[in-house]
């Protein structure tokens, strides 16, 4: 807090003095989502204490709206100079030309290449960068400490293979005189982040791959593909210790107390800790995804600040300047703190008390083997397994049947993206 | 009078006329006739927001016509329709038809059926997403286990969800219509009931053959308005099924929602657009339709 | 006298019967809302429990909602969109209907047919196209631009046309002979005679206006725009279905509709009729 306002004042002696210069605006669009505006707030609040002729508006759209306000902005030649995307658009937004690469200068390729978490060099294309990460995401295993203890378990001993994962929710999932099911096991919800737990985890750990290396082929269609998909599907099916978006969304079933295991990415850890009027009461632990058959797997994602085409000459450098600066190791520590997400350079995270950090240390160790899936459609693609579940859960197909159904859904969603 | 330079009385006022439109004008041919055409002009192109707009003929009609799931979405459409309209249509009569005769307390009855229309669709949608969730959150659900029933799956099930969703669209619009059926009623003159009641018809044979046929211009504007409202409905599926999708499994998404989908998440804008002329079409076909048959019965 | 009697009995108990029925299904009719309230004021370990009356009652999650959230800037918005474009509405509406009504003049039978032609538009249609138009001009994520699609109304124009058709040409004339302007007749003669259908479109206008979802949603961009509904349902998601904090912003989201509604019950349903049946 006193860091702060000292910096205000830093901030403002320093704008006063330097009236008499010119001022340069860049525009900076992130979608809308709490901490993380207020982590982007507090970095403003530094990079313009530093650079005084520098003024960095902010704006913000709601998460579901945000690509499509973008888009249209860009097109209407009205978006901002920096602007945040998902790693997974990078192709639409480098076919429809809004983002211009990164100057070598500024931001050499092999440096980035060396000292950033290697699926970040899913941004560069032909040799050259077009986007940043500050932050990355991973998936880890949430439960609940206190519903472990009530079922008689260790509730410092999560599971830590798939066996005990289906073991330990049989045993966390409760029900009332009639049957039905009052707390649940484990989550199911693909609306949320099981889709890629399903995707990039399960399936490898069967032994099997989602697509070919450059993305363009889905290869889940296979044995191995049908028996991660059974072990998914059957926790609802076989298994009973579940419900599909169970009291509506699972993240609130695991708030509420009311599931004992929950996959989720490192994002909730921000919400969690909302505290103020309405603190969270829960006893809650977070670990690494169980393997099975020996195979660690994780799913990673990123968001990216790419700088635009319409930033040029004075914006342009403005625009690198603050760029580099979102991206400086001082900004990841502080986003991770402020909203939770990892740093995006192996350097920061792979410090001690990160990596053995107790909430944020599980999805720090998951980078070390997680891939990013290339989504063509993030919301399409992960609709295919949506119905895939529903398919089997709601109405009783076979898994295999389902799984080929979603398989040549998703391989159309892709060749779609491919011929545009 | 002088200054009006040999300006007949029509002349001027037709000056004041065309002043007193000009704005208006402008409006409408921007704002309505313009967006209108545009919106044609759009559905014959593969726009995507970014890029240009190429011409491609009917290629998304046929891409459309094409797709299976725009059938389902097509079919969802009508039965809400189809299951909307008796629905609303035999609640909402039935209870005007008895609230009339009630004078006791009629008003506060009649403000309590009404109620629901003054309420906020995206509101009540998560009001009513909440009360259908299974036990242990869900108010339905619960008062079921309470009286010992099976649990329904509402919202999650494929066959439930689409009356489930219905429900709170024909709850909401359930007031007006009871308040124009109670107007309507009201308006027949009660010279028709006594000379009736003369004849010595009952109750029955009076609400056949004089109640109900002296009603056909209300009911054919209730119909009209609420078959319109039915084949747009949007707020309820948005706000009460994951992620507004219209799942599980496309079992209650409508045009509007695909239209939204495509437009504002898809940025398939050509595509939109051609989703919209079939929606179009399909009002204005069944407006006249209904219009031809009010006609016919007038 | 005495099967007179009985006949008697059996129509008061058929009107009991009747009656019970009706006050059942009023009390069914209003029992989402009584639930959305009765949740605004639990505490969230107490929400799924089917009792009304909160064993607890607590504001906290309103203040909760006015201090931490910008829903009190949505309701800001909501009620400033609704009644600038109410007032459009009625001014112009009206004067459109006005003039189609009591002007003869070329031409006026294909303004009022197109006008009327309108209706038969879906918005759906309409939101594609505007959304370029808004996005060419710059209006995204403003007010102008969340309001421009309402200004004026087909269905006012018709609704004011068949009002003004009541009014008689004789007091017109007479103002004419008064010295008035054509403009000074029309707002001071013609508006005070079509009160009540001005009323009812008001009520409409200002109904369709505040619940509107769609539009509103497409072309506001920042939480600070949002109106009611889009508030919600954004606001439903952000809050991963904490549901006594939804219950408590859909509470006050329909708040001020009831409110009005409890004060000017009479004159609301008139004019819902008035409005529905003529236009």
């Amino acid at each position: 807090m006193r860091l702060n306002i000292l910096l205000l004042l830093t901030y403002l002696s320093l704008s006063f003095s330097a009236k008499a210069q010119e001022i340069i605006e860049i525009d900076y669009w992130q979608y809308a989502y709490k901490e993380r505006i207020s982590a982007i707030d507090k970095l403003i609040t530094m990079f313009e204490a530093e650079n005084p002729n520098i003024k960095v508006n902010h704006t913000t759209f709601a998460y579901a709206q945000y690509r499509t306000k973008v888009a249209a902005a860009v097109s209407a030649g009205e978006g901002p100079d920096i602007v945040q995307l998902f790693y997974g658009w990078l192709d639409d937004y480098l076919a429809g030309g809004i983002l211009q690469p990164l100057s070598q200068q500024e931001f050499p390729t092999a440096e980035i290449d060396e000292l950033y978490f290697p699926m970040v060099q899913n941004m560069k294309v032909d040799g050259e960068y077009y986007a940043l990460p500050t932050a990355v995401r991973s998936l880890a295993l949430f439960w609940n400490k206190k519903l472990f203890r009530e079922a008689g378990l260790d509730p410092e001993k999560p599971p830590k293979t798939l066996d005990e994962l289906l073991d330990h929710a049989k045993k966390l999932t409760k029900r009332d005189r009639a049957g039905n099911i009052i707390q649940v096991g484990m989550t199911l919800s693909p609306t949320g982040q099981d889709h890629n737990w399903w995707r990039e985890v399960l399936t490898r750990q069967y032994g099997g791959k989602p697509y070919s290396n450059d993305g363009a082929k889905v290869l889940y269609d296979d044995q191995a593909g049908l028996d991660a998909f059974k072990f998914y599907s059957g926790l609802s099916t076989d298994h009973n210790v579940t419900v599909v978006d169970f009291m509506d969304k699972s993240e609130a079933a695991f708030r509420a107390g009311r599931a004992a295991l929950h996959i989720d990415g490192s994002f909730l850890l921000g919400t969690f800790n909302r505290g103020g009027r309405r603190p969270l009461r829960l006893e809650w632990g977070v670990t690494e995804l169980p393997r099975h058959n020996g195979i660690k797997s994780n799913y990673a994602s990123y968001w990216v600040n790419g700088i635009t085409t319409k930033a040029a000459g004075a914006k342009k450098q403005a625009a690198e300047k603050f760029l580099k600066f979102i991206t400086s190791e001082e900004a990841m520590q502080l986003w991770l703190d402020e909203v939770g997400e990892l740093p995006a350079r192996k350097a920061v995270a792979m410090q001690d008390s990160n990596k053995n950090h107790s909430t944020y240390g599980a999805f720090i160790r998951g980078l070390d083997y997680a891939v990013s899936t290339k989504f063509y459609s993030e919301a399409g693609q992960r609709q295919t397994v949506v119905d895939m579940l529903d398919r089997v859960v709601l109405t009783g197909m076979s898994a295999k049947e389902s799984l080929a159904i979603a398989a040549r859904e998703d391989q159309a969603i892709i060749d779609k993206a491919l011929n545009k | 009078m002088s200054n009006n330079k040999g300006l007949t009385v029509g002349q001027k006022r037709a000056i004041w006329a065309w002043l007193f439109l000009v704005i208006p004008i402008v409006y409408f041919i921007i704002v309505r006739f313009y967006p209108t055409f545009d919106a044609f002009s759009m559905s014959f192109t593969d726009w995507n927001i970014i890029g240009e707009r190429n011409y491609i003929g009917f290629d998304n009609y046929v891409t459309l016509f094409n797709d299976p799931v725009f059938w389902v979405v097509l079919g969802n459409t009508f039965e809400y329709l189809l299951f909307g309209i008796p629905i609303s249509l035999l609640l909402s009569f039935t209870i005007a038809y008895y609230l009339d005769q009630i004078k006791f307390g009629h008003g506060l009855l009649r403000a309590c059926y009404f109620v629901p229309f003054l309420t906020t669709a995206v509101a009540m949608a998560w009001v009513w997403r909440w009360f259908y969730q299974p036990v242990p959150i869900g108010i339905f659900n619960l008062a079921l286990g309470e009286l010992g029933i099976l649990q329904m799956d509402f919202l999650r099930s494929t066959t439930q969800a689409l009356p489930a969703v219905l429900m709170p669209a024909i709850w909401a619009g359930l007031g007006f219509q009871i308040i124009i059926f109670l107007a309507g009623i009201r308006s027949i003159p009660d010279s028709y009931y006594e000379a009736a009641k003369i004849d010595g018809a009952g109750d029955r044979q009076i609400l056949w053959e004089i109640t109900l046929p002296q009603l056909r211009a209300t009911i054919t504007f209730i119909v009209i308005t609420s078959s319109i409202g039915f084949l747009r409905i949007f707020d309820q599926v948005y706000n009460m099924t994951q992620e507004g999708e219209g799942g599980p499994l496309n079992a209650t998404r409508p045009l509007v929602i695909h239209i939204y989908k495509s437009a504002f998440e898809d940025f398939e804008m050509g595509m939109a657009a051609a989703q919209t002329v079939v929606l179009f079409t399909i009002l204005m076909v069944i407006t006249l339709l209904q219009l031809k048959v009010m006609k016919k019965d007038g | 006298m005495a099967e007179q009697k009985i006949y008697k009995k059996a129509i008061s108990v058929k009107k009991t019967v009747i009656w019970t029925m009706l006050a059942i299904g009023a009390i069914a009719m209003l029992t989402p809302i009584i639930f959305m309230f009765s949740a605004s004021f639990k505490y969230s370990d107490e929400i799924f429990n089917l009792n009304i009356i909160p064993s607890e009652p607590t504001l906290s999650n309103y203040i909760y909602l006015f201090e931490e959230t910008t829903f009190f800037k949505w309701l800001i918005n909501s009620f400033i969109i609704s009644t600038v474009v109410t007032f459009s509405v009625l001014f112009f509406d009206a004067l459109i209907g006005y003039t189609l009504c009591k002007f003869k003049f070329k031409g006026r039978k294909i303004v009022f047919i197109a006008i009327l032609s309108t209706l038969m538009i879906p918005t759906e249609m309409l939101v594609i196209p505007w959304y370029v138009l808004s996005n060419n001009l710059g209006l995204i994520d403003s007010y102008f631009g969340l309001m421009f699609p309402g200004l004026m109304s087909g269905f006012g124009v018709f609704l004011m046309k068949q009002f003004f058709e009541g009014v008689p040409d004789d007091f017109l004339d007479a103002a004419r002979i008064d010295g008035l302007n054509e403009f000074q007749i029309f707002i001071e003669v013609a508006l005070p005679l079509v009160m009540p259908a001005l009323s009812a479109l008001a009520i409409f206008t200002f109904l369709g206006n505040w619940t509107a979802f769609l539009w509103p949603m497409i072309v506001t961009t920042s939480a600070d725009l949002y109106t009611i509904p889009v508030g919600l349902a954004s606001f439903s998601g952000e809050f991963q279905t904490e549901w006594e904090m939804i219950m408590t912003g859909a509470a006050v989201a329909s708040l001020p509709t009831l409110l009005v509604f409890l004060l000017l019950q009479r004159f609301i349903i008139r004019g819902v009729i008035l409005g529905g049946l003529k236009g």
